[in-house]
């Protein structure tokens, strides 16, 4: 079982994350969820990782990326896996 | 326990017995920082796994379990990893884990289906709908067959971790 190269950290029932979520599912990626709590001085994990303690954040480990607010990470995802990315690669 | 009364007998389960191999499965795996899907043939790839069942998180079996697991250092053992699984959900395994101070991991698995597969349900009296595992500890190998098993026969009871100890000394 080899793991996905994305790796999102997310809070149940985070619209925000949600809307992450659908786009991983649109542009049918593999992904690992990690969950984290509520509380924000709960989530050293997520701080280690991009040095805030806001989700969603994610790990591309296929292009080294690491980043967090679904506004970029939406934008990041259409720009790498999306129809703008089609044709480059 | 010594009591000088009688304690409830369960009734004899298929449970899996040393020299079987061990169902595998799926759940959120709870640590400190955060929760997901683990299953049990990927931690026992890794090593050894000692999986312990026990009551719903705040129960006292559960408090008394890891007070144990803590104090015989049990998490600082690099031949094994001790592993814990009850009915509670994620966030209350993360309060037990700040609460007894360990970092540990378990496993979330309120419909008790892992305990349905392990043939080691225990219907709990008086709170209608709720099952959860008996107390059972299980000492795996790296291809999750049973070194040692040992399933509670009465209610309550408590694993002998004397045995569980030498157990994984064995591994």
């Amino acid at each position: 079982m080899s793991d996905p190269a994305i790796t999102l950290y997310r809070l149940q029932a985070c619209p925000f994350c949600e809307r992450v979520v659908r786009r991983l599912e649109a542009y049918d990626l593999d992904y690992r969820s990690r969950f984290v709590e509520p509380m924000h001085s709960d989530r050293d994990a997520v701080a280690r990782l991009t040095g805030k303690r806001s989700v969603p954040a994610i790990v591309d480990g296929s292009t080294g990326v690491t980043m967090s607010e679904s506004g970029n990470i939406v934008e990041y995802l259409e720009a790498t896996y999306g129809e703008r990315s089609k044709g480059g690669a | 326990m010594d009591l000088p009364f009688e304690v409830v007998d369960l009734p004899e389960t298929d449970h899996p017995e040393v020299g079987d191999r061990v169902p595998d499965f799926e759940r959120p795996l709870v640590g400190t920082e955060f929760w997901e899907d683990v299953s049990l043939s990927t931690l026992t790839d890794e090593s050894p796994v000692v999986l312990l069942f026990h009551s719903m998180d705040g129960a006292f079996p559960a408090t008394y379990v890891w007070n144990e697991v803590r104090d015989r250092g049990w998490l600082d053992r690099d031949d094994c990893q001790v592993i814990g699984l009850s009915i509670s959900s994620p966030y209350e395994h993360a309060d037990l884990l700040e609460d007894r101070g360990v970092d540990a991991r378990l496993y979330s698995d309120p419909a008790n289906g892992v305990a349905e597969q392990f043939d080691i349900v225990n219907d709990l009296d008086g709170m209608a709908g709720i099952s959860e595992p008996r107390p059972a500890v299980f000492v795996l190998d790296g291809e999750r067959v049973v070194q040692y098993a040992w399933v509670a026969e009465e209610w309550p009871d408590f694993p002998d971790y004397e045995d569980v100890e030498a157990a994984m000394d064995d591994l």
